[in-house]
């Protein structure tokens, strides 16, 4: 049941429109309805090959040969794709907008860092004669010492899961291993409250579980082009990652994205484009490449896990004076998105409330697991989880009721955030009363009379004196670029003879290398 | 042995958009000989409505009827550049864009019908009915079917339009985190009845109320579809999900929907949801995003109804009966709290 409370705010808005406000009929509901809409996964193009992936069966070892002599005879393979097969072997996603280093490659050649990892992709001419080639191939594996463990990964001496980042933390503006959020003097509120508590919560990763499982075709297009059906969430994303990666101007890729069957963050990471359209490359024939169930569910990115320390000075009249959080973001064993979640995480602290000294450190920690990636809620999902805990646990020990305590500490308009902008456009207090209202529970009429619109500002719109940190000298000079462009342990070795010639990659030849210079089709040479 | 009702509250925020790099997206729109107008995105429909949204954020700033829009997404040849279906920023962005697009659309169209009715563009209106007409003379009219013919075979004008909205890169300073990391912030608080069974430390869902602030529900249908499932996912979050069952340890994973637990039919509850707009500044006709914040209030105030219910915290995600029944043991039986 979904009632409109059109008699709040109503000053603040024209009602009086055509269009904007009507429970119209969706545009695509009758495609929907009648099992017509059209899915990635609904192209069979003609001669199309079945790719599928040899996943590590180690969470952390060594790769000291991978023989693919036997698969490559197996019947209907028409392609085994190897790292040293792949352009530029080394990525990270939020390269497109310079942040981070390159720290993942699409197919592993000298170390694999989780479970699953990719090692060799089988193209042949249908599932069954991929998975039986699969089975053929042989990975000497030595085994490493694993950490899956965020806390423990920090620990010296714990085994380095991503050699882009030694200490397994990812590197914030060169300088730092965490996100800092510093407001006002977090120590001294915390040594002036009446009470203070400190509790650690934890998230365990989520499975997006989609409908649809993760998956794209490539196909040669006329005039050198390669057009992609994929289930992709951001489309340009997908098309400049594989133009970076497959080195080819973005031009090269008409992509189609078509309805998705479920995204909630799953399908932003271009799992499967990069290969698909390296392997129609390579044999010239359109190819299909779509997770299974388990390989979505284990190997797929998941939303990550976080632990969260809160500790918090409240004062016995419900004033929330101090917030401390410590977090750690479980990245696994490459960044993906994870390093922006801690930022957007960061961003997002204390919660909507107003609260005059806060502080926050946001660790993304690399650890022997499937890498994760952003799912709905990204960054803010699990803190809201702890934050809001923590708020129940404090009214309890301030003896307050829980709605009354969230609106006495609730941020309202003019009043100054943590992250230093001014608060605008609040309702925190107006949702807290109307939700009341709907589960009738009473709140005594001085809070039945608060407004996000009074009471803010003044005292509350001062940024508070913060201590200094000393700085550290910057780790690595500037941010790092992508130092090797093919790993070398696969440029050792020669890539294994095709099955037919294959036709050449298209390459213009006055356009631009996409590599390592900055990203350029969709964000100019901008740096941050 | 027994079950224990309690309540629990939780009240949150949600930022609308990435902003981590510049988040621009972009629009096309422009009309057939017929007066049909297309929107040319390379946006992602993910099935929450993005169509349909900016579909009538298009016909009520062009001024024409729903049914005379159609809204052609992922397609990269054709549609021009968007950051991408996440973040919460479809309708915000991605609106913003296609209103910006009608906008530059309905200057032409205007314009044309002005010519053809020989009068100025200023004096003119649109009906919403596939009309315009002069301002205070319904009589004087032209249907936009006519406009697009006069303009395209006639006068030589193409009514379209483009349209970008960028919310520009924000740096993040090192040593404090200073940034403007969104523009508008959505709002939600939700109570949450549970029952719990101190026998076995099942909980079950009895009921949700919540209020939803969005700055403007677009279209009503679309956002309850939206609020009612995110509060099943953050049911599902809450009390079942997850790939790794004894995380840090990464055994004894999932591999299909048989061994992944999600709530069934019969485990989600009544839910009452009241929805208030406070219009964003900056939001196409005051929208923000209630894409993913829906979710997020179900998980703590799950939490804090087994606290009212039974007197244990569970701080570990998700809520298992193993965790519950052993927090119920740990404390020497069910302690329920004050009943609210």
């Amino acid at each position: 049941m979904l009632e409109l409370r059109k008699d709040l705010f109503a000053d603040e808005r024209d009602d009086n429109l055509k269009e904007i406000g009507k429970g119209t009929q969706r545009q695509d509901m009758l495609g929907h309805v009648t099992g017509t809409s059209t899915y990635f996964d609904d192209h069979k193009l003609q001669g199309m090959l079945h790719l599928k992936v040899v996943r590590s069966t180690h969470a952390h070892a060594r790769l000291r040969r991978i023989d693919t002599t036997e698969a490559e005879h197996s019947p209907g393979v028409r392609r085994i794709v190897r790292g040293a097969d792949v352009p530029r072997n080394l990525n990270t996603l939020l390269s497109l907008i310079n942040f981070g280093k390159d720290d993942e490659p699409s197919l592993a050649v000298d170390k694999v860092r989780y479970k699953g990892e990719p090692i060799v992709a089988i193209v042949a001419d249908s599932p069954r004669e991929a998975y039986e080639a699969m089975a053929k191939v042989r990975v000497d594996y030595e085994p490493l010492p694993t950490v899956f463990d965020v806390e423990e990964a920090l620990k010296p001496g714990a085994p380095v899961v991503n050699e882009t980042y030694p200490k397994n933390t990812f590197t914030y503006y060169d300088v730092y291993d965490h996100q800092k959020l510093r407001f006002g003097d977090v120590e001294r509120g915390l040594a002036g409250a009446d009470h203070v508590l400190e509790q650690r919560y934890q998230m365990s990763p989520i499975e997006h579980a989609p409908t649809e499982t993760n998956g794209s075709i490539a196909a040669p297009d006329t005039n050198g082009r390669y057009v992609v059906y994929t289930s992709t969430q951001a489309l340009f994303f997908s098309v400049d990652t594989c133009a970076k990666i497959l080195d080819v101007p973005s031009n090269t890729f008409h992509f189609i994205g078509g309805t998705v069957g479920g995204g909630f963050g799953g399908k932003v990471d271009t799992l499967t484009e990069p290969l698909c359209i390296l392997a129609a490359m390579l044999t010239g024939r359109p190819v299909r490449y779509v997770l299974g169930r388990e390989e979505e569910m284990q190997y797929g990115p998941p939303r990550g896990a976080e632990r969260i320390y809160i500790k918090d000075g409240v004062m016995r009249d419900g004033r929330i004076v101090a917030r401390k959080v410590r977090a750690y973001f479980d990245s696994g064993a490459y960044t993906r998105l994870s390093s922006y979640a801690a930022v957007k995480c960061a961003a997002h602290l204390p919660g909507p409330y107003t609260i005059p000294n806060v502080y926050g450190d946001i660790y993304c920690v690399f650890t022997n697991r499937t890498p994760a990636t952003a799912m709905r809620g990204f960054g803010v999902t699990a803190v809201d989880f702890a934050i809001e805990c923590q708020m129940d646990k404090l009214a309890h020990l301030v003896g307050m009721d829980p709605m009354e305590f969230r609106i006495l500490n609730a941020y309202r308009d003019g009043d100054m955030k943590a992250h230093r902008r001014e608060a605008k456009n609040t309702a925190l207090i107006e949702c807290v009363q109307i939700a009341a209202e709907k589960a009738k529970w009473p709140l005594r009429e001085e809070f039945k009379r608060a407004s996000s619109r009074q009471g803010g500002g003044g005292d509350r719109a001062v940024v508070p004196s913060t201590p200094r940190e000393t700085r550290p000298q910057p780790a690595t000079a500037s941010q790092q670029r992508t130092s090797y462009d093919r790993a070398p342990a696969a440029s050792r070795e020669p890539p294994p003879p095709a099955s037919s010639p294959p036709p050449a990659p298209p390459r213009p030849p006055a356009a631009p290398s996409h590599g390592a210079t900055r990203f350029s089709s969709v964000f100019g040479t901008r740096r941050r | 042995m027994a079950r224990h009702r309690g309540r629990g509250i939780a009240s949150i925020n949600y930022p609308v958009g990435m902003n981590l790099g510049g988040d621009p997206s972009q629009a096309l729109v422009h009309s057939n000989p017929s007066g049909k107008f297309t929107v040319a995105l390379s946006s992602i429909d993910l099935g929450q409505g993005m169509k349909s949204v900016t579909r009538q954020i298009c016909a009520e700033t062009l001024g024409v009827p729903v049914e005379d829009v159609y809204v052609d997404t992922a397609d990269s040849d054709t549609g021009p550049h968007c950051m991408g279906s996440f973040a919460s920023r479809g309708t915000h962005r991605v609106g913003n864009a296609v209103m910006a697009a009608a906008k530059e659309a309905r200057g032409v169209m205007m314009e044309a019908a002005a010519e053809e009715l020989e009068v100025n563009a200023a004096d003119l209106e649109t009906d919403g009915r596939g009309n315009i007409h002069v301002k205070g003379a319904p009589h004087r009219s032209i249907s936009t079917k006519d406009v697009a013919i006069a303009a395209q075979f006639k006068q030589g004008k193409t009514i379209s339009g483009r349209g970008i909205f960028l919310v520009p890169l924000s740096n993040v300073d090192p040593e404090t985190g200073e940034m403007s990391p969104a523009t508008c912030y959505a709002h939600a608080c939700l109570v949450a009845e549970v029952e719990v069974d101190d026998e076995t430390g099942e909980v079950a869902m009895v009921r949700m109320d919540s209020a939803y602030e969005l700055g403007r529900a677009l279209n009503p249908r679309l956002v309850e579809q939206q609020l009612v499932g995110g509060a099943w996912m953050g049911i599902s979050h809450a009390l079942y999900e997850t790939p790794e069952p004894v995380y840090p340890d990464p055994a004894h994973g999932p591999r299909d929907f048989v061994e992944y637990l999600m709530p069934g039919p019969g485990d989600i509850c009544p839910h009452d949801i009241a929805v208030l707009e406070r219009p964003a500044a900056d939001g196409p006709f005051g929208a923000k995003g209630p894409g993913e914040m829906c979710a997020n209030p179900v998980l703590p105030a799950v939490a804090n109804a087994i606290f009212n219910a039974v007197g244990v915290r569970i701080d570990d995600l998700p809520i298992t009966p193993e965790k519950v029944l052993r927090a119920i043991k740990a404390q020497g039986g069910a302690r329920p709290q004050a009943r609210r």
